[in-house]
């Protein structure tokens, strides 16, 4: 924000230190991850150097600035951080040093200049709960903001699981009413980012992608693009033979702990999160959850946070048994009034018995 | 509901509703079956009765003789489907997890291939006990809704568990809640349908032993 | 609902026990037992399936006994039993039916059908649905003594020819003999030989024997009908008869179903235990072997098979003694396929004999022991039962092949040395 904002991208990136091979070879990597054909990568250095950049407007909600951490301090040199030179990043409360009334100026005029055009991301979720009273920024709510918002908007990248899918903040009991922003907004192309963060080059990927071809890419049903949540974290999981040779840790410091095998029984939830951590990793590739020793926790699902605990193994019931016991006790009082009914009646049958006598053959 | 809400539920309050279910109609069917009681024997038994009742519930898992040529696709198909049932339900880790949580006891696994193989097979011997009681006109003839009914109900887990396992129709999430769902209709129906065969075989082969070992016959 | 058909159901819920209940709720209509029944191998007829035979039993017992079934009936949403489904069934419970047990002894989920099939039978003649043919015999066994409507003046008319023919005295009503030897009318009227036979095994064995004039007749056409009443009443002229001569053993004779009434439901049927021993003559004859009671010259040098009788050896436990007794005896004796344990019935056990109306049923369902005979090809047929040999003898007839059947007992007498003893 620092930088002029008319500047060539290259040229940018060049007073920053980043040479046009590391560019070229970025596009490459983005291309590939987003499982784009191989001329795609240079389609897309090309169309990022001469891109005008678009304005992008970053409203935080009911958030934990996660997301923001993820791709600002993802690991340096930022080259997730270079997308901030491909974009005019109009309003971020945590980064912008505008605040108060000045920070409202930069985000309306922001809206006005680029009406129709900006690119809104969202992270956290919005309260709804007391007409959204929960959650303010200068003195409106959230819920107010977004609509406002998105009126303008040409896209809106829900940026993190509070934002795609209410996270947290919609955790039981859910006392602010969170909901996710394709909730409230229907009638705008969003895009869904979830993690809790979410992985940087997959925020980075998405615009990269808007910035090339002017769309969003591919996505699921649950609005995620599919060329980073199109598997799950169990199938590309480094310890996947473990768990089909059925060798399993059973506690955090075990020998199978040791040995690197499957943590399914620890309660990963690898097999239902469809997220890239497996492949694309995190901090650089440096490592993930799993090679850190950590079940999965689902982040980047819907409600992961009540999908029956971090440590429970997938087939594991989810809430205690509350009812069996009672379910015993009431099958066994009516099996016990059904014996006293079934007596009965045997009783009575015996009871009014007439000896049969050759006569009683015939009908 | 979206789909981790689903598979949620279906391992939360959908469990506790099957398994109450389940435990509550295996109790009452229990005790209503059993309490009807029989009368005491007053003949004379040929030699003491000892465990015939016990002998023939393990010797009646045998096909009596001359009985497996005249149906060796109930007999071939019935054991495989059993066998492949048990192995699925008793030893794929995944179950054995479900069952050491619910009840605290556990035990090793088999590797998931095996099971993998183990379910394909069991498939097959289900569709070709479907086809076999479709096209043999006794077992047509005995068949009405509950037998229909039952085949699906048992069918569906399995199948479920499967295409999950496999990543196959639907994503993963789905495909494993539907599993659970299915197996959950299952259990709430054991206990009121024919399946209920999976207790009270004991108890039939027992009497049938006990009645016939008290003449001295080993049925 | 007809007078004598809610007396037919009043029976069945007085019948309905924990293993029937057990039983239904085991079945899983694998259809197996078909394969065991030979009225359905003979004719392919699914109706034939023992397990459809107890369709009103199991209607009855879900309805009556079950929480669902009860609310259902309550709903009047089951089905009730009619009068004129118990008379459809007839044909299946009783003509098609011979309680041979070869269905509760291949069932794979443990189900005793026969067991279920006795227990419908009280209900079915409580209701009045029972056969003519199987009626008429219960009358005459009740009313004149006998099936065939034998009296004692034709025992004793038979008694004297015997001690004629085979200059034995044959005993009658002699208190504290260690055996009272029971006939079936059959034996008097048809088989003769028999009670020489005893005469002859007896003296050799130097046992103390008796006939009853109160208690001539084993055969229980009570039972066969499946009225526990009747049965009761054929049954407790044998036991007072027996408790009256106050001896040791009675020896049920070469008689199927006689040996099953008198055996094993017998104590059952009085309502206490007996205080003798019941033998079929098999089992008399197989300890007489073994305690070297029984020694005999000379061997059949034809070819021979034997054919179990159901209630003897399926039903009764008694299957190795009659093949150790005819190795005494025959050179040439072959085993059919299934023989023992697994036989199939001739056809005409259970009463079904009696009914004439079955009696087409009867002789398809003889292409099994057509076909058993057939595999071996004997020259002669050695049985341990009158009924059985009356309808084998039907049957091969029917289908014309020359193959004289015979009593084992009589078989056996004949080698016993004359001046034996």
């Amino acid at each position: 924000m620092t930088m002029n904002k008319n500047a060539k991208l290259l040229e940018n990136l060049e007073w920053q230190g980043v040479s046009r091979r590391t560019f070229l070879k970025y596009c490459a990597t983005l291309a590939s991850l987003m499982a784009l054909p191989p001329s795609a990568g240079r389609a897309m250095a090309e169309a990022l150097a001469q891109a005008k950049r678009p304005s992008v407007i970053w409203l935080p909600f009911q958030e934990c600035t996660g997301c923001t951490e993820s791709i600002t301090r993802s690991h340096s040199p930022s080259i997730e951080g270079m997308i901030f030179d491909m974009i005019s990043l109009d309003y971020q409360e945590t980064l912008m040093a505008a605040a108060g009334h000045q920070a409202e100026e930069a985000l309306h005029k922001a809206m006005q200049d680029n009406m129709g055009k900006y690119v809104l991301i969202i992270d956290g979720s919005v309260a709804t709960g007391l007409d959204g009273a929960y959650s303010c920024i200068a003195g409106r709510t959230n819920l107010e903001a977004l609509r406002e918002a998105a009126q303008g908007a040409a896209a809106i990248i829900a940026l993190g699981s509070c934002a795609a899918y209410g996270g947290i903040p919609k955790a039981k009991p859910n006392p602010t009413g969170a909901v996710a922003v394709s909730d409230i907004i229907k009638d705008k192309p969003i895009v869904n980012i979830p993690g809790c963060p979410p992985i940087p080059v997959v925020i980075t990927g998405v615009l990269a992608h808007y910035l090339t071809f002017g769309s969003l890419p591919e996505l699921d049903k649950l609005g995620r693009p599919k060329a980073f949540y199109g598997e799950t974290i169990h199938d590309r999981c480094y310890r996947r033979p473990f768990y089909d040779q059925g060798k399993f840790a059973k506690s955090f410091d075990d020998e199978g702990a040791r040995k690197g095998w499957c943590l399914f029984e620890l309660g990963c939830k690898g097999p239902v999160t469809y997220n890239a951590c497996a492949s694309v990793k995190w901090n650089g590739g440096a490592s993930w959850p799993v090679e850190a020793g950590h079940g999965c926790l689902g982040c980047s699902e819907p409600d992961f946070w009540d999908a029956g605990g971090f440590y429970k193994a997938l087939s594991m019931p989810a809430d205690p048994l509350k009812m069996t016991a009672g379910a015993a006790l009431a099958g066994a009082v009516a099996g016990v009034a059904i014996t006293v009914a079934n007596r009965a009646k045997k009783g009575a049958a015996k009871a009014a018995h007439e000896t049969t006598t050759l006569a009683d053959l015939e009908k | 509901m979206n789909e981790m809400q689903f598979l949620t539920w279906v391992r939360g309050p959908g469990l506790d509703i099957a398994l109450s279910l389940f435990v509550l109609g295996v109790l009452w069917r229990l005790i209503e079956i059993y309490s009807l009681g029989r009368k005491k024997d007053l003949s004379a038994p040929r030699h003491k009765p000892g465990a015939s009742g016990w002998h023939t519930i393990a010797r009646r898992s045998v096909p009596p003789e001359g009985m497996f040529k005249t149906s060796p696709v109930s007999y071939v198909g019935g054991y495989v489907f059993h066998i492949g049932l048990a192995i699925i339900i008793f030893l794929f880790i995944p179950h054995i997890k479900l069952i050491e949580s619910l009840v605290g006891v556990s035990w090793p696994g088999l590797p998931s291939q095996v099971v993998d193989l183990v379910t394909v097979v069991t498939l097959a011997a289900m569709i070709v006990l479907l086809a076999d009681r479709i096209m043999k006109p006794t077992k047509r003839y005995l068949s009405g809704f509950q037998d229909w009914f039952t085949w699906t109900l048992t069918f569906l887990p399995v199948l479920t568990g499967w295409l999950a396992v496999q990543h196959l129709l639907l994503p993963y999430t789905t495909m494993l809640a539907l599993h659970i769902l299915t197996a959950e209709l299952l259990l709430v129906f054991i206990p009121f349908t024919k399946l209920f065969h999976a207790f009270t075989v004991f108890g039939s082969r027992w009497f049938n032993g006990a009645v016939n070992g008290h003449k001295g016959v080993p049925v | 609902m007809s007078a004598s058909l809610e007396k037919g159901v009043r029976v069945l819920k007085e019948v309905i026990d924990a293993p029937i209940a057990s039983y239904f709720s085991s079945c899983v209509h694998c259809g197996l037992c078909a394969e065991a029944c030979l009225f359905y191998t003979e004719t392919g007829d699914p109706k034939y399936t023992p397990i459809h035979k107890l369709e009103p039993l199991r209607r009855v017992y879900e309805q009556e006994y079950t929480l669902l079934g009860r609310v259902a009936k309550w709903l009047h949403i089951s089905k009730p039993i009619t009068d004129a489904e118990l008379a459809e069934w007839q044909e299946l419970v009783y003509n098609s039916c011979t309680l041979c047990g070869r269905c509760s002894v291949v069932c794979p989920v443990g189900n005793d059908i026969v067991y279920m099939v006795r227990k419908l039978r009280e209900g079915m003649s409580a209701s009045g649905n029972a056969p003519e043919g199987i009626k008429g015999a219960a009358n005459r066994t009740v009313t004149i003594g006998s099936p065939m409507g034998v009296r004692l003046p034709a025992v004793k008319a038979q008694m004297k020819h015997v001690e004629e023919d085979y200059g034995i005295p044959i005993p009658l009503d002699v208190e504290g003999a260690e055996y009272m030897v029971m006939l079936s009318s059959m034996e008097i009227i048809n088989f003769p030989e028999y009670l020489g036979a005893i005469a002859k095994i007896m003296r050799q064995a130097g046992k103390t024997w008796t006939l009853c004039s109160t208690a001539f007749e084993a055969t229980n056409a009570g039972m066969q009908i499946g009225n526990s009443d009747l049965a009761k009443v054929i049954v407790s002229r044998i036991v007072e008869g027996a408790e009256r001569l106050k001896v040791k053993t009675v020896i049920s004779p070469e008689c199927g179903h006689a040996y099953t009434a008198l055996r094993w439901e017998g104590a059952n049927l009085v309502g206490r235990p007996f205080t003798f021993q019941v033998k079929h003559i098999i089992e008399v004859l197989g300890e007489f072997q073994e305690q070297g009671l029984l020694k005999t010259e000379g061997m059949e040098t034809d070819r021979l098979t034997f054919h179990d009788p159901c209630q003897l050896a399926r039903r009764g436990g008694v299957i190795q003694q009659q093949r150790s007794l005819m190795k005494m005896i025959a050179k040439d004796f072959v085993e059919m396929p299934d023989a023992g344990f697994m036989n199939w019935c001739c056809g005409g056990g259970g009463g079904a004999s009696a009914i004439e109306e079955g009696e087409e049923l009867r002789l398809e369902a003889f292409k099994r022991k057509k076909a058993q005979l057939e595999a071996v090809k004997p020259d002669r047929l050695v049985t341990a039962c009158a009924n059985c040999r009356i309808v084998l003898e039907e049957g091969l007839e029917h289908y014309q092949m020359d193959i004289p059947v015979i009593g084992l007992t009589e078989t056996i007498a004949e080698h016993i040395p004359e001046k034996g003893a």
